[in-house]
């Protein structure tokens, strides 16, 4: 970290990758903007998004946290059978499973609440489970990958993996909730 | 370490930032939910919507992690005014927030434009993001420095503090500032 903290400083060392991932949220917007008719339909869909964007780049981002610090600590090897990346895996497909169901729930009773819900709260829950499981497998997959490319080019897995996993899952979190809405309502 | 003992570590670390994060997505679903009339009225809003509540996170999250650095550094002092250090990483995280927004805004037009889709007027959609990273980044920046500073204080490690409060705070202010950026402009603007 830096400890040049003033503005022109600071701004030459984010400035560039931080317009560089606003870009690449663009373009998850730009798949949301593609199914903007069945969104503003249903209320419950809508009040999904951030809490399903918001959730994938979290499960990345702790899971990615963890696996740097086990990159500093040297308590993690990048092979299938290696304990900590398989505890780490199975903990954040367990975290989407504990926190899906009350996410889909959430959505459809305050949308209920307050805009009115259109479709039924099975559907609500089938869509947030679904997504919330495809993402953790997802989450996974992008943070060890990520993890692992900046361990084997040096880089400081702190400074690079957290934000380009967040944003990664962010944009996943879209195409995958557009997908499974598209096959499931 | 077994599989079994490293699963449950990382779920019970997990669960309490996990949670706090869905509260604050549920909200901010609400307010977004509550906002259908913009988004038809506004052609091109939605696409905005991930690039904005991004940024707050990305840029916001830099900021209490720069500030946890330092604290543990001993470089920046808990307290608010006592150094000018604080004060230039704040206005970085403002002036880098304010301009993703608005090539956020602006990039959203051009490919909209290019798509042949319809959208907003360009100054519409810089204003509106320009406003919204304004308000939610004053909130937001005072939240980060404080609760950090605060936690510091009682003995928690900040660098635990920052991710949670960033993405709770960051989507639910970023979303109601949003509305309020909105209105605003389309009060201001006659649109």
């Amino acid at each position: 970290m830096a400890t040049d903290w003033r503005v022109g400083a600071i701004t030459r060392a984010m400035l560039p990758v931080l317009l560089a991932l606003t870009l690449v949220e663009v373009g998850s917007g730009l798949v949301l903007g593609s199914f903007e008719a069945e969104l503003l339909a249903s209320p419950s869909l809508l009040v999904l998004v951030p809490v399903t964007i918001g959730t994938a780049g979290n499960l990345g981002s702790i899971l990615a946290a963890r696996l740097s610090t086990a990159v500093h600590l040297g308590t993690v090897a990048f092979e299938p059978g290696d304990e900590t990346l398989a505890g780490n895996a199975l903990a954040t497909v367990a975290l989407a499973l504990t926190v899906f169901p009350a996410v889909g729930l959430g959505a459809w009773g305050l949308a209920a609440l307050t805009t009115g819900a259109r479709l039924r709260p099975a559907t609500v829950l089938a869509v947030a489970v679904t997504s919330g499981f495809l993402l953790s497998l997802l989450a996974v997959l992008v943070t060890a990958v990520t993890t692992y490319v900046a361990y084997r080019l040096e880089l400081d897995p702190d400074d690079v993996v957290i934000p380009v996993v967040t944003n990664v899952c962010d944009v996943l979190g879209v195409v995958v909730l557009f997908l499974v809405v598209a096959v499931l309502v | 370490m077994t599989v079994r003992e490293a699963a449950r570590e990382a779920y019970r670390e997990g669960l309490p930032a996990l949670a706090a994060s869905v509260l604050g997505g549920l909200l901010a679903g609400v307010v977004l939910g509550g906002m259908r009339g913009d988004f038809a009225r506004v052609d091109g809003l939605l696409v905005l919507v991930p690039a904005l509540l991004a940024t707050r996170g990305n840029v916001y999250g830099s900021l209490g992690a720069r500030v946890a650095t330092g604290l543990h550094q001993g470089l920046v002092e808990p307290r608010v005014g006592a150094d000018r250090r604080l004060g230039g990483a704040v206005a970085a995280a403002l002036l880098n927030g304010l301009l993703a927004s608005a090539f956020a805004a602006t990039a959203t037009f051009l490919v909209l434009s290019g798509l042949g889709r319809a959208v907003a007027p360009a100054w519409t959609l810089v204003a509106i993001a320009l406003l919204a990273g304004l308000l939610s980044g004053v909130v937001l920046a005072a939240s980060v420095v404080l609760v950090v500073f605060a936690g510091y204080r009682r003995g928690y490690n900040p660098d635990t503090l920052v991710g949670p409060i960033v993405t709770t705070a960051g989507d639910v202010f970023g979303v109601a500032f949003l509305l309020l950026a909105v209105r605003t402009v389309l009060l201001v603007g006659g649109g």
